[in-house]
């Protein structure tokens, strides 16, 4: 785009003739024959930059939004939810006048292409939504899925992810409570970086993205605008990479925590000072997003002088100005009678501040630059009233015959000492071993309110001092399982967050999501999507457990080759006192070891057939979500009366797999009998659904057998803890140090 | 009648919220104190809390050092007041030269989070006399730039005068010199050291363990009785 002569709206009138770059920026020519039809006329050069951005797959959900208008169809009713759908980030009511907010997002492609800023930036930009709607961010979580681990590109691209949502978040001073890390070669050059936040506030903090009231002023705040990141969202997000392109590395955004930390303590404190009408962060498309939305959710119009905007690089032209991904920048409304106060406030942090435009009467954005009017546009058309695409989509051909390549009938071990191998394999293997080397990088305790982390089955962080008012986060999500059958995943990744949060004690309360799939222009990779997104709305309806909003991040994929489809879900839950919370670790010995809910054959996307076999094939476990709700109500309940000690959900690996993980986490080992009906093969590595296994005092035996058997969940007692090994009676005996070594070696022998 | 400990937020401080309930979890007053004001509003005792002060850009504690806050800190602590460098104030303090050495990034070149035992080496500072000396607790230690060097003279000095405050047990996690992860001026009013207390208070949260509050009852003490 060149700078002269200046494409004015009143020029743009005059030559409607001139071409414009609209397939450079992403635009499809329908798309931008669209554009020219809303405006009647071509657009500007700075019209076209904002359409282009805001109009891309990453910002405008053209690929996806028909679909994802089942979380608001099927949305259960929900007391708990104070703000839904559509806002920077949902609302969710957790008593005693408490609201949180939480979200997560993607940021896949940029981690790819330059690890250790791509996250930093994502975890900057989940961190801005909640700020947005007026909370304190209070922690983060980070579910993340790598290559193979022994791959030489998951040595450089782990490292600087790692590094990245470290060096952000620690100097964030935001405690890392959860996340996963998972490796699967399907991921390879398309790793997910997913990054999550929760922020807490009072009912009446609540703060929305709107530009309201004339006269008001729009004041854009934090970070100087420079060149980097421009066309991150329409360029990096929204197309598959391509070896035959430039690189992308300039796209990429870098990240300074520091004035991060400055722009939350210095919003928080004017929102204190009640200073805000609307708010609005500047992520993805930058001055974009931000204008169009505020404008577009107020009822007026706006104006904005461009030329106000505090540059990094002065030769910028506004159209690089309006698609600048430039980190750490905000946009407030203010009345005009405390923009000084809000000025002053910035400077007290040392944060540049700067009226850039107020809020008028009409319904228009209108963009000067150099006292010419270079945007004119109905801001809703660039922010709302984007492309929907009903994509084609139908079931792959080969999903019949995956699913009928049976894992149940994979060879399984014949002996004792094979089985106990197996074992050692499954625990050591780098999904199942443990992520020490990863969450060690991470600050678990600031803040002082952390009452669980990782690798306990939920984090958890105390909201209120006097009362012990707690909120607790999982989140999952099983690309296998979903490849297998995506709606069925879906649910898979709901129930395990769900069931997850309440092992730890906390009552699910609602859900948010971040879809990562292939393109979706492939109909197989687009049947994925609609059958997730189908999977989670039942399921969330079913468990009364609203979505409060989410990300998409599509086009996942290299070439031809789509990642796994991965739905990652996080579920936020309540607890009422965090003193009750239940870990994973075995605390005493002698305490009864039982098994909550059904096993049943089924290795179907297991961590076992994975690890011994290779292999990804038939059906994942079933789904009882009454059952997920009835263990929960359980579980809950028992760590409310104080029946159960520690409490571990089954997933990923099994039985063996947790009781090996609380045995380790607590130093104490365990002893375990096969119940009658099941062998020892299916007892230690099926992934059957539904299933916990908690540790009861000897004293609570009676009350919680009883509790059990009155609401009808089958509790199977299955050993004890005791000793200093991990022993399954009849079959083998493995220490505790034994296995520790393969659980924890693992990784940092892979990486460092 | 109680102490009141002032906490200072420098811009990229973390841990003044936390640090702030664990002087009031202790019993005292915690009082905030800015960066930019020079006044101590007449605390009885200063800490120095972690974080990223001016984000560490240049060195850590390098600039915060150079606050004006830090010109009244510094003259009152040579005057006798007590101060407490927690983590990027144990940094902050060695760039002001109230404790000797320096700290380096970690050998390992990573940020380090974990549960880390200590042995508390002298119990006679205004800051550790609620421990015992040869006491072993565990705090958390969070930390990207947490090595201890001095040089040889410097180090000998420290050991000969019992002015290792506290130790790395088990596991060295930076690389620390004589596994050194706390020390205290020749006075003993003024203490430094990498893990954080402030965040060892309350059971539940965190590691669980309260082995972190005797800082802060331990200050109290010596305020209240004086």
């Amino acid at each position: 785009m060149s700078r002269t002569p200046l494409d004015t709206v009143e020029h743009a009138a005059a030559t409607p003739d001139v071409e414009l770059p609209w397939a450079e920026l992403g635009l499809k020519k329908d798309e931008y024959e669209r554009v020219v039809e809303i405006l009647g006329r071509r657009p500007t050069g700075a019209e076209l930059a904002m359409y282009s951005v805001m109009w891309s797959e990453h910002c405008s959900y053209k690929s996806s939004k028909v679909h994802l208008r089942q979380f608001g169809e099927k949305a259960p009713e929900s007391d708990a939810m104070l703000v839904g759908i559509g806002e920077n980030a949902g609302v969710v009511d957790v008593g005693q006048g408490y609201a949180v907010t939480f979200k997560v997002e993607s940021h896949n492609h940029p981690s790819y292409v330059e690890p250790y800023q791509g996250a930093a930036t994502g975890v900057g930009g989940i961190v801005r939504d909640i700020i947005a709607m007026g909370a304190r961010p209070v922690a983060v979580v980070d579910p993340l899925r790598f290559g193979a681990a022994d791959h030489p590109d998951t040595k450089r691209v782990l490292p600087g992810v790692v590094a990245g949502i470290g060096g952000y978040g620690n100097c964030l001073g935001l405690p890392n409570i959860g996340g996963e890390v998972v490796f699967d070669a399907c991921y390879q050059g398309n790793p997910l970086v997913n990054a999550g936040a929760i922020g807490v506030m009072r009912h009446e903090d609540i703060h929305l993205a709107k530009a309201s009231g004339a006269g008001n002023k729009v004041i854009l705040y934090g970070a100087r605008t420079g060149g980097d990141g421009i066309g991150g969202a329409s360029i990096l997000a929204s197309e598959t990479f391509d070896d035959a392109k430039p690189s992308k590395r300039p796209a990429v955004q870098v990240g300074d925590p520091f004035q991060e930390k400055l722009l939350i303590e210095c919003t928080l404190e004017a929102f204190q000072e009640k200073l805000v009408v609307g708010i609005q962060d500047l992520g993805a498309a930058g001055l974009s997003c931000a204008t169009s939305e505020l404008a577009s959710n107020g009822s007026g119009g706006m104006r904005v002088t461009l030329d106000d905007v505090p540059l990094r690089d002065s030769t910028l032209s506004p159209e690089e100005i309006l698609m600048s991904e430039s980190q750490e920048r905000m946009c407030a409304v203010v009345e005009p009678d405390k923009v000084d106060r809000f000025l002053e406030i910035c400077d007290k942090w040392d944060v540049i501040a700067t009226v850039i435009g107020e809020v008028t009467d009409g319904d228009r954005l209108e963009i000067f630059w150099h006292g010419e009017k270079i945007v004119d546009v109905d801001p809703r058309t660039v922010a709302h009233e984007g492309p929907t695409y009903e994509r084609p989509y139908a079931r792959p051909d080969w999903q019949d015959a995956l699913q009928a390549d049976d894992a149940n009938k994979l060879p399984r071990p014949e002996t004792s000492e094979e089985l106990k191998d197996q074992v050692l394999k499954l625990v050591a293997s780098p999904n199942q071993a443990s992520k020490k080397w990863i969450t060690q990088q991470y600050d678990h305790f600031v803040q002082g309110n952390t009452v669980l982390a990782q690798p306990e089955d939920s984090g958890m962080i105390r909201v209120d001092e006097e009362t012990g008012l707690g909120v607790a986060i999982a989140t999952d999500g099983n690309g296998r399982y979903a490849k297998l059958d995506p709606y069925t995943g879906a649910q898979l990744a709901l129930a395990e967050a769900y069931r997850n949060v309440a092992t730890t004690g906390a009552k699910p309360l609602a859900v948010s999501d971040c879809l990562n799939f292939g393109s979706p222009e492939d109909p197989a990779v687009m049947w994925q999507f609609a059958e997730a997104v189908r999977g989670l709305a039942d399921g969330c309806q079913q468990l009364g457990t609203p979505v409060t909003g989410g990300n998409v991040s599509l086009y996942n994929q290299t070439g031809e080759a789509a990642i796994h489809p991965t739905p990652v879900v996080a579920v936020l839950g309540v607890i009422d006192d965090v003193a009750r919370r239940t870990p994973v670790a075995f605390q005493e010995e002698g305490q009864l070891l039982y098994l909550l809910g059904d096993t049943r054959e089924e290795f179907g996307g297991s961590a076992w057939s994975q690890v011994i076999h290779d292999h990804l094939g038939g059906l994942p476990p079933k789904v009882d979500l009454e059952r997920e709700r009835l263990l929960a109500e359980i579980l809950i309940s028992a760590s409310r009366d104080g029946m159960i000690d520690s409490a571990h959900d089954l997933s990923d690996g099994g039985l063996v797999q947790a009781v090996v993980e609380s045995a380790l986490l607590g130093g104490k080992g365990a002893r375990l009998v096969v119940p009658d009906g099941l062998d020892a093969f299916t007892f230690l590595f099926s992934e059957s659904a539904g299933r916990a296994v908690v540790a009861v005092p000897r004293s609570e035996e009676v009350r919680f057998n009883d509790m059990c058997g009155a609401r009808g969940l089958p509790a199977t007692r299955i050993g004890v803890v005791d000793g200093t090994s991990v022993e399954v009676q009849g079959e083998f005996e493995l220490s505790l140090e034994e296995l520790r070594k393969a659980h924890e070696d693992t990784i940092p022998a892979l990486l460092s | 009648m109680t102490a009141r400990i002032g906490v200072v937020t420098f811009p990229g401080s973390l841990d003044d919220r936390d640090t702030q309930r664990a002087i009031r979890v202790a019993g005292a007053e915690p009082v905030a104190l800015w960066h930019k004001d020079k006044d101590l509003k007449q605390v009885d005792a200063v800490v120095l809390c972690g974080g990223f002060s001016y984000g560490d850009y240049l060195r850590a504690g390098a600039i915060a050092r150079f606050s004006p806050v830090m010109d009244t800190v510094i003259d009152q602590a040579k005057a006798g007041l007590p101060v407490l460098g927690i983590c990027n104030g144990f940094q902050i303090l060695t760039e002001a030269h109230l404790l000797p050495g320096g700290m380096l990034g970690n050998d390992h070149l990573h940020f380090i989070c974990r549960d880390q035992k200590l042995r508390v080496e002298n119990a006679s500072t205004a800051w550790t006399s609620d421990y015992t000396a040869g006491q072993e607790i565990s705090i958390p230690l969070k930390n990207m730039d947490g090595r201890y060097v001095a040089d040889q003279r410097t180090l000998d000095e420290l050991e000969a005068e019992g002015r290792v405050a506290f130790r790395y047990l088990d596991f060295n996690p930076n690389g620390s010199l004589n596994d050194i992860a706390g020390i205290t001026n020749a006075e003993g009013n003024v203490v430094g050291l990498m893990p954080h207390p402030e965040h060892a208070v309350e059971p539940l949260i965190g590691t669980g363990r309260t082995d972190g509050l005797p800082f802060f009852t331990s200050i109290l003490k010596k305020l209240v009785n004086a």
